[in-house]
């Protein structure tokens, strides 16, 4: 095999590993992203659903995108242009009482004034608290069981971070963070839509129900992004189609139908990858933003590792629970006492906590749910190149739905499908009428789609202790890996999923630092 | 078979197992004494275990070995799988032959150690003191190898002792004197095939015996027949414990802890501070402990195992290792040596203690008729073991 120490593979152009490519390109090392698929973005994507029709096909609202990221990438110059920012929710009611809720404020039918303070209250809690893991998303986590100078300081800097929220806020904050969402809500409001509402923000994506502890941890990190949730014009595509471009303008090289089919290693040290085709392309550093267990199973092998590293990885905990629905609608659907003008914003379908609680516990024990919560966006009512005139899409997060169904997914889809489809009926009577095409991607299918191992879209679960310095685990959570020269960039890694880069960005760093390699 | 009685549903009904071998031991163990050895019931003496000990060293003893946990390691994979389980090359353990190893976690503390027998091409034995079926299957994933217990699949007696190979060649093995140390064989057995090697816990010319528990009694028959003249006995835990100290072998559980057992990281040993560091070959890219072995090697280590050679007669079991006032670490086997004529024990020092050659003293308690005394005996760290005749070595061994 060619020597070929200089050069880096990223493996995988989702959002993380281009940010990563643009990041090593930038500072001069010569780049190669190859991604499986025909076109760039992983689970950053829009695609065509249906004629005509074209969805982000992963994740669809843009609230954590990486500041620096954005400036440093130039994201503007490169074509990236925001169709909506600072989007409200809509919690949806059957009877048509909706409840708008932007920044720290609720306005709707019901709504008292004691809720309407606590919300404020709520929400100044959240985006303070929410700034402690924010510090955290640009650095590389700190080792603990060290005497380096750089880590000791990085630990220092997080109690700092906690302590200087002065004595009140600390207490709340270590109060509440790792505990459920259901308990806190509680306390703050008396409203169950606005309650149920704001639950989703602990458990969309993930394994856990409102009562679940972590739910309030990853109500935090939803709650960490700089700005508010917003769609990019042309879709999530539209994010690492603008990241590919500063890639490819910063002089890395994008392959797009490679799929890499094994990470080579000799002798402890990476050297290259093998592509699908049989084709060998030769590097001493490779980054991975594959998922940790397709990055250490299906494409390292497991008997490069050490036996309890891969016990490690095995028991992270991957698998995804939330579903995506696409419906290509021939209008725009009217949703009960729902003013058209508020069609477009993250409309949230969890009347109450314990509905969404019950939801959930179909999910524990492997079925889906029969009365599911969902995340609705009808991106087409801001951007009209997605569908015809006139006609609309529907992008939908939909929970629960456990990756392991009892029953098996074959044939389970299409019913889930059509108990999705009636579930909007009856909060927008006549939508099963205009549905002209359904598409619904349940985790087995995001897992094929875009080769994340349990079809997660954090890649894995984001918990506390899965955080930090423990994701994915203890011994990998600096992006580097024990095989000398193979590195992290994905959502597996600190600070984990949502379209933000950060990721990608701390592992850039980290791989230039040591000239992609590791000392030994 | 032994194995359908503990999958059998009602296996919960005992607790411990008789061996395959109980009819013979049970009238011969004149103490009527049996303890727990992992399944099954072992003796801890028959009669005497002083007698047994002797009969050991001058002529023959036979250990029943069955409740010894055997792995069995095979399929395409297993070469590839055993050399990420164990520090050592496993390549160089050609079929036919036996190597003694020990397993790390992932922090490089030992696990467990144990011997390795290349059966057959790619067909492996793993013997160990502890059950370790849960870290050899977490082992197997991504190899394709097959990773099954089958301690109650065979039936193992060692036979230990300077006529042992005398008695085996009138037992009928034809050519068992060739045998190197390390080595294994198949021999017919009354219709069967009887698995011997020349391997041993007593540092002295012994072989072990292997086949299915079906024929165990048979076995027993046939040794104790042609051993008549050459001395043979049982022997029970007692005397293979001294035996083992003499050759220098270290014990799981007595020497060291398991790593996976014990809660408090200082209290387990890696293989240098076992004294095994021919163990460890760095020349390979991955083993279970190799990163944290190499950052060891390369920091140091914390202890160090030793062998004290102690003036006086007086076992130092569980004593303070002492250098001037300071402690410097523990005893964890002791006996006087009727072999080597001393008292003599293994150890653990705080590095860099331990160097051969190193005095220190002891702290020995001891007691005649109730009362309690206590000295402080000179002692010497030695290199090489207490015990070890020619014989062990030889082939083929002189015949007795």
């Amino acid at each position: 095999m060619p020597s070929n120490n200089g050069n880096c593979i990223i493996i995988g152009g989702g959002h993380n590993g281009l940010v990563c490519a643009a990041y090593l390109a930038r500072a001069g090392r010569k780049v190669t992203v190859l991604e499986a698929a025909d076109q760039v973005g992983g689970a950053a994507v829009t695609r065509e659903f249906a004629p005509g029709f074209r969805v982000p096909a992963g994740a669809h609202l843009l609230s954590l995108l990486d500041k620096r990221v954005r400036g440093d990438l130039d994201l503007a110059a490169n074509g990236l242009v925001m169709a909506r920012e600072d989007m409200a929710s809509v919690a949806l009611s059957e009877a048509g009482k909706h409840l708008t809720i932007a920044g720290g404020s609720v306005s709707g039918e019901g709504v008292s004034d004691a809720d309407r303070a606590a919300m404020t209250e709520y929400h100044r809690c959240m985006k303070r608290f929410a700034g402690v893991l924010a510090d955290l998303h640009g650095r590389i986590p700190p080792r603990v069981r060290t005497s380096d100078r750089s880590d000791l300081l990085g630990l220092a800097r997080i109690g700092w971070k906690i302590r200087s929220l002065g004595k009140a806020d600390m207490r709340e904050f270590l109060r509440i963070a790792g505990i459920n969402i259901y308990d806190v809500l509680e306390e703050y409001f008396e409203n169950p839509l606005l309650k149920g509402a704001l639950s989703l923000d602990g458990v969309l994506g993930t394994f856990l129900g409102p009562r679940s502890n972590n739910s309030v941890f990853c109500a935090l990190h939803r709650y960490s992004g700089s700005d508010g949730t917003g769609i990019a014009s042309g879709g999530m595509g539209a994010v690492t189609a603008a990241l590919a471009a500063a890639a490819s303008g910063l002089g890395a090289e994008i392959r797009t139908g490679s799929p890499v089919a094994r990470i080579l290693v000799e002798a402890g040290q990476v050297q290259g990858v093998e592509l699908e085709n049989g084709e060998t392309v030769a590097a001493g550093c490779v980054v991975s933003n594959a998922d940790p267990k397709s990055t250490f199973f299906k494409l390292l092998g497991a008997r490069h590792l050490e036996a309890g590293f891969v016990r490690k990885i095995q028991n992270l905990r991957t698998r995804g629970n939330a579903s995506k629905l696409h419906l290509a609608l021939n209008g725009l659907p009217g949703f009960t006492g729902l003013d058209q003008n508020l069609c477009g914003e993250r409309l949230l379908i969890a009347p109450d906590m314990d509905y969404v609680e019950r939801a959930f516990n179909h999910a524990k024990y492997g079925e889906y749910s029969s009365r599911p919560a969902a995340e609705i966006n009808i991106p087409s009512c801001h951007d009209d190149t997605l569908a015809p005139a006139g006609k609309h899409v529907l992008s939908a997060v939909v929970q629960y739905t456990p990756y392991e169904l009892k029953a098996g997914w074959s044939g389970a889809r299409e019913a889930f499908t059509q108990q999705v489809i009636d579930l909007l009926e009856q909060y927008a009577p006549g939508i099963r009428g205009q549905v002209l095409h359904a598409e619904l991607l349940t985790p087995a299918d995001l897992e094929r789609e875009f080769r994340i191992e349990g079809g997660h879209w954090h890649h894995a679960e984001l918990a506390l202790d899965q955080f930090l310095m423990m994701r994915p685990v203890p011994g990998t959570a600096r992006y580097r890996t024990p095989v000398d020269g193979l590195f992290l960039c994905g959502a597996g890694c600190h600070p984990g999923g949502g379209v933000m880069g950060s990721a990608g960005r701390n592992a850039a760093r980290v791989v230039l630092d040591k000239g992609g390699r590791t000392p030994s | 078979m032994r194995s359908t009685a503990i999958t059998a549903k009602d296996h919960f009904r005992t607790t411990v197992f008789p061996s395959p071998f109980h009819s013979r031991t049970d009238p011969l163990n004149r103490l009527r004494e049996w303890v727990r050895w992992g399944d099954y019931l072992s003796a801890p003496a028959y009669f005497d275990a002083s007698q047994e000990y002797f009969a050991c060293r001058n002529a023959c003893g036979v250990f029943d070995l069955t409740p010894m946990i055997k792995h069995r390691i095979s399929g395409p994979d297993a070469l590839a799988y055993l050399n990420r389980l164990v520090p050592r090359e496993v390549s160089k353990i050609r079929p036919g032959r036996v190597g003694y190893t020990v397993w790390c976690a992932d922090d490089g503390r030992v696990i467990d150690d144990g011997t390795l027998f290349h059966l057959r091409e790619g067909d492996y034995r793993l013997c160990s003191q502890e059950r370790h079926i849960d870290w050899l299957l977490t082992n197997a994933f991504g190899f394709d190898v097959s990773v099954v217990e089958e301690t109650h699949d065979v039936a193992a007696l060692a036979l230990q002792g300077p006529t042992s190979c005398a008695t085996l060649k009138r037992m009928g093995l034809a050519g068992i004197e060739n045998m190197k140390p390390f080595g294994l064989g198949y021999f017919p057995f009354e219709g069967t095939e009887l698995m011997v090697s020349r391997t041993g816990f007593t540092g002295d010319l012994g072989y072990e015996l292997w086949l299915g528990p079906e024929h165990a009694e048979l076995l027993w028959d046939r040794l104790f027949e042609a051993g008549d003249l050459h001395g043979i006995r049982p022997i029970g835990e007692t005397a293979l414990g001294l035996l083992r100290i003499e050759a220098g072998f270290i014990q799981a559980r007595v020497d060291f802890m398991p790593v996976h057992e014990t809660v408090r990281s200082t209290h387990t040993r890696s293989p240098f501070e076992l004294g095994l560091g021919w163990l460890v070959d760095f020349n390979k890219p991955v083993f279970n402990g190799r990163q944290a072995l190499r950052e060891e090697k390369r920091r140091g280590s914390r202890y160090r195992l030793v062998k004290l050679d102690i003036e006086g007669n007086k076992p130092a079991n569980d004593s303070f290792i002492f250098k001037g006032k300071k402690v410097i670490g523990a005893v964890t086997s002791a006996m006087w040596s009727p072999s080597a004529k001393a008292s003599i024990a293994l150890g653990s020092v705080e590095m860099p203690h331990g160097e051969p050659g190193e005095e220190v003293e002891v702290e020995v308690y001891y007691q005649r008729e109730l009362k309690w005394s206590r000295v402080m005996a000179r002692a010497r760290v030695i290199e090489g073991v207490f015990f070890e005749p020619p014989r062990k070595r030889q082939t083929p061994p002189p015949d007795y």
